[in-house]
């Protein structure tokens, strides 16, 4: 029993990892603009469909990644600039819902490009799993947990040491007083956007060699993201995160040690217990208050 | 006055033609599979042979009716997304609107399965590409239902044949959770009832899952010695891959839902010594010479098989559907159907005999509405990215 508790542990938080990537996206965004991006599991789904569509270039993968991340980047920017920004004087409702509309085109997008298949990829390297204990962690799940690991660290120096990080937070606390700065807001939500953008890329791309990519894995990754994104009261990266590991460990845990059929609960019952018992999330609200266009 | 003239025109037009439409000599076969989805992987091969079989009925004229002379065919390909409430509204557009002779219907069995009472209710021949043998039972519900693949049931004798040489005693079962993993599943343990082989743990996951590490993790806490999986498409690629990705190093069964290139090409290295039992054409040139089966197989490949299009027992699947729809066809006049056209194909159907298709040698009858047995099948192993016949002397 502690064994299988160890395995479904282990391969939670390398799930878990990718919901935390997208939850990251979903709370940059709404600390910075308000607004909920229903959109960002589409990114997911694009870095990974990216990413093998220029498989075919024949370039080393690093550049591959790279190109693929900066590519779906420039797609979350130009999200920002051709939806959101035209409409910023519009309430925060009716943003959420372009989001919503976002999302159902770039799937659309999605399965006119790459059709209903699903698309394989390679490991990043290949050669057996490594064992931890009892349990074991496939090579790509290494991958999964060293790269959100990484991009956590850097994401904090961005937000607490630089610049531009400093000024993204300055929207998020308070958007008159940063507009009084010298800030424009709305310049940080393209920022935000092509941030999340980004974060939500790699996600996607480091978890496709495990589940194949597909042109609707971004639909059940959205919502898990979305999820975790509210145990962490929605402004909090730190509480996002422990709570895209902590949902991914349930997840398994539910379907492992009960019925497979349980996994789908999850995920709403978590929702549900979160805006129920503690809406402010489980770290309660991060550093700042709710930002704005 | 002018507007309304031309109207009235139209509407003439309209309603002249489409009578004229139905009423062409020709015969027309409704043909429904699931082109998208996630059980494109076995209509994706269908589409295409249906394809096949029209340019060569195009380039032959035809079939030769009951009165000697040939009359076109036509295939009516419709793509049901592997979804039920599709496969329904195809099949009864089908019937209703295009009057086909006959309906080949569809890839998977929950879909075929939904349409089961539509050609019942209409009195209307269906021949369905999938699995389950709740298809075609019990029979006396399934007057006018038939199908090709061989039944999950023959699989599982062919799977417990080898873990009884094997000597293997517990193994885990693992299915997708619809009409075809559950049938699947319900077979293998019928069969082995009274071997003394038990099956430690059982469990499903979901066509659209991708994580399956939760039930391998049980599986192999459970003490089994084998895999029993029953899945098609990208469901039984990711457990495959994620199987090996656990490290287990059990023998991995399948069942004939994965006969298709796409499950090796997925499933990478992990396919790798994966054994499943499965109609004879994937080793079609591998089998000893005597296989009655042996010559139909190989005119098969060479009809169907090019380098961007390998061979698929799905296509085979719509090849003996086609094959015989079309032997059925011949005995009745083209045109718009009747209840007697209907009642004479799905009589000519059940009648077939004898018949070397690519899913085995065909003999239906009242009773038996597939007309196989396992004999029409072989166990196959994926070694170096190919299949390999594995006769029990290789066991």
């Amino acid at each position: 029993m502690v064994d299988q508790l160890l395995q479904l542990s282990l391969s939670g938080l390398a799930t878990g990892s990718i919901y935390a990537l997208i939850a990251l996206g979903f709370v940059t965004i709404y600390n910075v603009t308000g607004i909920i991006n229903f959109a960002q599991g589409e990114f997911a789904m694009l870095g990974a469909m990216v990413l093998i569509a220029l498989g075919p270039l024949g370039l080393p993968l690093p550049l591959t990644i790279a190109a693929a991340v900066g590519l779906v980047t420039l797609v979350g920017a130009g999200m920002e600039r051709l939806t959101i920004h035209p409409a910023r004087r519009a309430s925060t409702v009716t943003l959420i819902i372009i989001t919503i509309g976002v999302d159902i085109a770039l799937r659309g997008l999605g399965l006119l490009l790459w059709g209903t298949d699903p698309y394989p990829i390679a490991p990043f390297t290949p050669g057996p799993p490594v064992r931890v204990g009892a349990a074991v962690i496939t090579r790509q799940g290494l991958w999964i947990l060293g790269t959100t690991a990484a991009l956590l660290v850097v994401l904090w120096l961005f937000f607490m040491y630089s610049y531009r990080g400093k000024v993204l937070r300055a929207c998020a606390i308070n958007p008159l007083s940063a507009r009084l700065s010298g800030i424009r807001p709305d310049r940080m939500s393209l920022v935000a956007f092509s941030l999340s953008a980004g974060l939500g890329a790699i996600g996607g791309i480091v978890m496709a060699p495990v589940t194949l990519a597909s042109y609707d894995m971004g639909l059940s990754l959205g919502l898990r993201g979305f999820v975790a994104a509210i145990m962490g009261g929605l402004t909090n990266p730190a509480g996002a995160v422990v709570g895209a590991l902590l949902l991914a460990v349930l997840e398994n845990i539910a379907a492992g040690v009960f019925r497979a059929a349980y996994k789908e609960a999850v995920a709403f019952l978590v929702l549900f217990l979160i805006l129920l018992v503690r809406p402010q999330g489980i770290f309660g609200p991060g550093g700042a208050g709710r930002g704005g266009l | 006055m002018g507007a309304r003239v031309f109207v009235m025109l139209w509407a003439l037009i309209l309603v002249l033609g489409v009578p004229l439409g139905a009423g062409a000599q020709e015969y027309r076969i409704g043909f429904v599979a699931a082109i998208t989805g996630p059980a494109s992987s076995l209509g994706v091969p269908e589409r295409d042979l249906a394809q096949l079989v029209q340019k060569e009925w195009d380039a032959k004229g035809g079939i030769t009716g009951p009165d000697g002379k040939r009359y076109p065919v036509k295939i009516i390909i419709h793509d049901d997304e592997s979804k039920a409430d599709t496969t329904v509204r195809s099949v009864k557009k089908l019937i209703g609107e295009d009057k086909v002779h006959v309906v080949i219907a569809s890839s998977q069995s929950p879909t075929s399965l939904a349409v089961i009472p539509v050609a019942t209710e209409a009195a209307v021949p269906l021949i369905s590409m999938a699995s389950s043998h709740a298809i075609v039972t019990p029979i006396k519900e399934r007057f006018w239902i038939f199908k090709t693949p061989q039944s999950n049931i023959h699989v599982a004798l062919h799977q417990v044949k080898y873990l009884k040489a094997k000597g293997l005693k517990k193994v885990a079962s693992l299915y997708v959770n619809d009409a075809f993993g559950d049938d699947s599943r319900r077979g293998l343990a019928q069969v082995l009832q009274g071997t003394g082989i038990e099956v430690a743990y059982e469990d499903k996951f979901e066509q659209r899952d991708t994580d399956m590490t939760p039930q391998l993790t049980k599986a192999k806490a459970s003490g089994a010695q084998a895999l029993i999986i029953h899945a098609i498409g990208p469901s039984s690629v990711l457990i495959t891959r994620q199987a090996k990705d656990l490290g287990l190093t059990l023998p991995i069964v399948h069942n004939h839902g994965i006969g298709t290139k796409f499950f090796i090409q997925q499933s990478g290295p992990a396919a790798e010594g994966v054994i499943f039992p499965i109609g004879k054409l994937l080793v079609a040139e591998q089998l000893p010479d005597a296989d009655p089966q042996k010559k139909a197989l190989l005119d098969f490949v060479r009809f169907y098989e090019t380098p961007q299009r390998p061979r698929s027992t799905f296509a085979g699947h719509a090849w003996d559907a086609l094959q015989i729809a079309g032997m059925a066809l011949g005995k009745v006049a083209p045109g718009t159907p009747t209840k007697e056209t209907y009642a004479r194909i799905r009589d000519g159907i059940e009648g077939v005999k004898n018949f070397a298709g690519t899913g085995g040698i065909f003999n239906m009858s009242a009773e038996d509405h597939v007309g196989l047995d396992e004999r029409s099948m072989v166990l196959v192993r994926i070694e170096g990215g190919d299949w390999k016949h594995f006769p029990p002397e290789k066991w």
